[in-house]
């Protein structure tokens, strides 16, 4: 069973920019063998999300598990018009096994949107995406992002394989021009896409970057964000306790531009953050 | 109509429902209506800016966590001039949590932050007292009323003692500190943990220990409220694996004159708003006109009124 779209859920809680909001489940489906696609019809504050935000889901109790603390989840679609949210998750733990239980009709508390987002500079003319991984399911929403600002954006998807790839159906109707490598292809190195990347900027100068799920691919992020001199960001993933900057627990090192480092919350002050701020994803 | 105000450690409040110190930060204002709340406790601050433990800070059990922070702290400036004046809007009265290493420092930072917006000040005496090895100040009497004495000869506000529950004789500590002049004693802090990781061969904190709470330590805290109760004159406020307004009510059974929510807040931010209404729904359904009654009204059978309780030969 696949719910409407217009299936009703509860409206949003007044005046508070992020809620728990009480989602219904309208698909929960494999892409492939280790990723999911959850899509859920979401009240409003839910769809209030914007690229690089997260959602800090409460898993329900299934026969052999009971995750006490909620899991952070990237946002891989928001779907405005339809009132519907996706979340492309690998199954992993017992959190994500957990949500992996929940059936068309299930309700999902999700708190949020939850985070700071990516901001591209205004005047952006051309955005570069690089994702690997979960990366994969967080840059998603970006290519939206971009093309509503009028900026070109060009995504470049890697994996250990082909069949492992995923979202080029979904960037490409937001307006990107998707370039796949992968592992078994053998066009994935960082030397690679770095020289796919150069070719790129030649012909159409990239004036900003955004990479997520590998620490490799930050590295190359930075290193041509730093010689081009143009910004780029990096959405970080890590555990979470509460999701709303108050636990502490999910803090990383970031540095400042003076090189002054500070431990910062990943759910609070990020998850995105200047490819120069942090040093792994 | 339920009178859910009561008065706890020189602090008047609209019910006695708040968060516990270090689980809420501007973020929760986000989501929830402080205004609701019978107060609000701020995460506990040092003299010195500290950027906390090394992570991994937190290891998850089916209903508990044990949490290794560090007491990240950005000093008592930043808690004038932004903590106390970003919570201070929303009308509750604004508690501080104050740590330090030594007791004369305790004092130093309670009169250093003494300020017309702020109602009271938490002594966290969980922390290692550095003038005697680290040993916590709340693990013994007599570094646990120093502390409190130092505070209490620097201060015209209210002093709360928030006790650790990692000693032998909770109730030596609550009768300690309330000789020393404390207003009230928060029982109690985290259950001192650890957690290993077989595979790996390593802690899972970064700080190797760390403290326990969530609804599993709620058994463990609560006789030590009824404990501490039975001990002192002075207000005993619960805190430890609250999630429910029934939660509340077995601690105010137990003595508690008002309660603290913690980890519940990570999960369920509205935790604190829900068990409100409920907690008067409560009061309404029991005839209770004023939730100050509940406080110490535990039933105990006739036969079970002696000093078997003490016994812990189970």
């Amino acid at each position: 069973m696949t719910l409407t779209a217009t299936a009703k859920v509860e409206g949003p809680s007044g005046c508070f920019p992020r809620a728990e909001n009480r989602c219904l489940v309208a698909s929960n489906e494999p892409m492939n063998s280790e990723y999911r696609l959850m899509v859920v019809n979401a009240p409003e504050t839910g769809l209030s999300a914007y690229a690089g935000q997260f959602f800090h889901l409460l898993c329900p109790a299934t026969a052999t598990e009971q995750p006490f603390l909620r899991r952070p989840m990237s946002i891989y679609r928001i779907d405005r018009e339809n009132g519907q949210l996706g979340f492309l998750y690998k199954v992993t733990g017992k959190g994500t096994c957990a949500l992996a239980s929940l059936a068309p009709g299930d309700e999902l508390n999700a708190t949020g949107p939850l985070g700071v987002g990516f901001s591209i500079p205004e005047g952006t003319r051309h955005v570069a995406m690089i994702a690997r991984g979960v990366g994969l399911a967080t840059l998603a929403p970006l290519a939206r992002m971009a093309t509503v600002n009028g900026a070109k954006i060009t995504a470049i998807l890697s994996a250990r394989a082909p069949e492992f790839l995923m979202s080029r159906d979904e960037l490409e109707a937001a307006g990107a021009a998707v370039i796949e490598v992968n592992d078994v292809a053998g066009n994935s190195s960082p030397q690679d896409v770095t020289n796919r990347l150069r070719d790129i900027h030649e012909k159409t100068p990239i004036d900003f970057m955004a990479t997520c799920g590998s620490n490799r691919l930050l590295s190359l992020t930075r290193e041509l964000c730093s010689e081009w001199n143009i910004p780029g960001q990096v959405a970080v993933e890590a555990f979470m306790g509460c999701g709303l900057g108050m636990c502490f627990a999910c803090v990383v090192p970031v540095r400042d531009a003076e090189g002054k480092e500070e431990m910062k919350r990943v759910c609070y002050d990020g998850p995105v953050f200047g490819v120069n701020e942090v040093t792994t994803w | 109509m339920v009178d859910l105000s009561v008065t706890v450690g020189g602090v008047r409040m609209a019910n006695p429902i708040m968060p516990a110190s270090g689980s809420i930060a501007e973020g929760i204002a986000d989501v929830v209506d402080l205004g609701k709340l019978g107060a609000i406790v701020l995460k506990t601050i040092t003299p010195d800016i500290r950027q906390g433990v090394k992570p991994p800070r937190v290891v998850e059990y089916t209903d508990a966590t044990l949490f290794s922070i560090g007491i990240p702290s950005k000093g008592p400036d930043y808690l004038l001039n932004h903590t106390v004046p970003f919570f201070a809007r929303f009308g509750p009265p604004v508690i501080a949590s104050i740590s330090a290493d030594t007791a004369e420092d305790f004092g130093n930072l309670a009169k250093y932050i003494s300020d017309p917006r702020i109602a009271a000040i938490e002594a966290n005496i969980s922390c290692p007292n550095l003038r005697a090895h680290g040993r916590a100040f709340g693990m013994d009497p007599v570094a646990a009323a120093e502390v409190i004495k130092a505070m209490k000869g620097n201060t015209h506000l209210p002093v709360w003692a928030k006790l650790t529950p990692n000693v032998g004789d909770i109730a030596e500590i609550a009768r300690a500190v309330e000789d020393a002049g404390a207003d009230a004693v928060v029982t109690a802090n985290a259950i001192l943990g650890m957690a290993i990781n077989a595979e790996t061969m390593m802690p899972r904190l970064g700080n190797v220990v760390g403290g326990l709470t969530g609804p599993a330590v709620k058994p463990v805290i609560l006789r030590m409220v009824n404990q501490c109760a039975e001990a002192v004159k002075i207000p005993v406020i619960g805190c430890g694996g609250i999630s429910t307004g029934e939660d509340i009510i077995e601690y105010m059974l137990a003595g508690a004159a008002a309660v603290q929510i913690g980890t519940m807040n990570f999960v369920h931010t509205a935790a604190m708003e829900q068990s409100i209404d409920w907690v008067a729904d409560y009061c309404t359904r029991k005839n209770i006109a004023r939730v100050a009654e509940l406080t110490g009204a535990l039933q105990l059978p006739v036969d079970q009124k002696s000093e078997q309780r003490d016994a812990v030969a189970l």
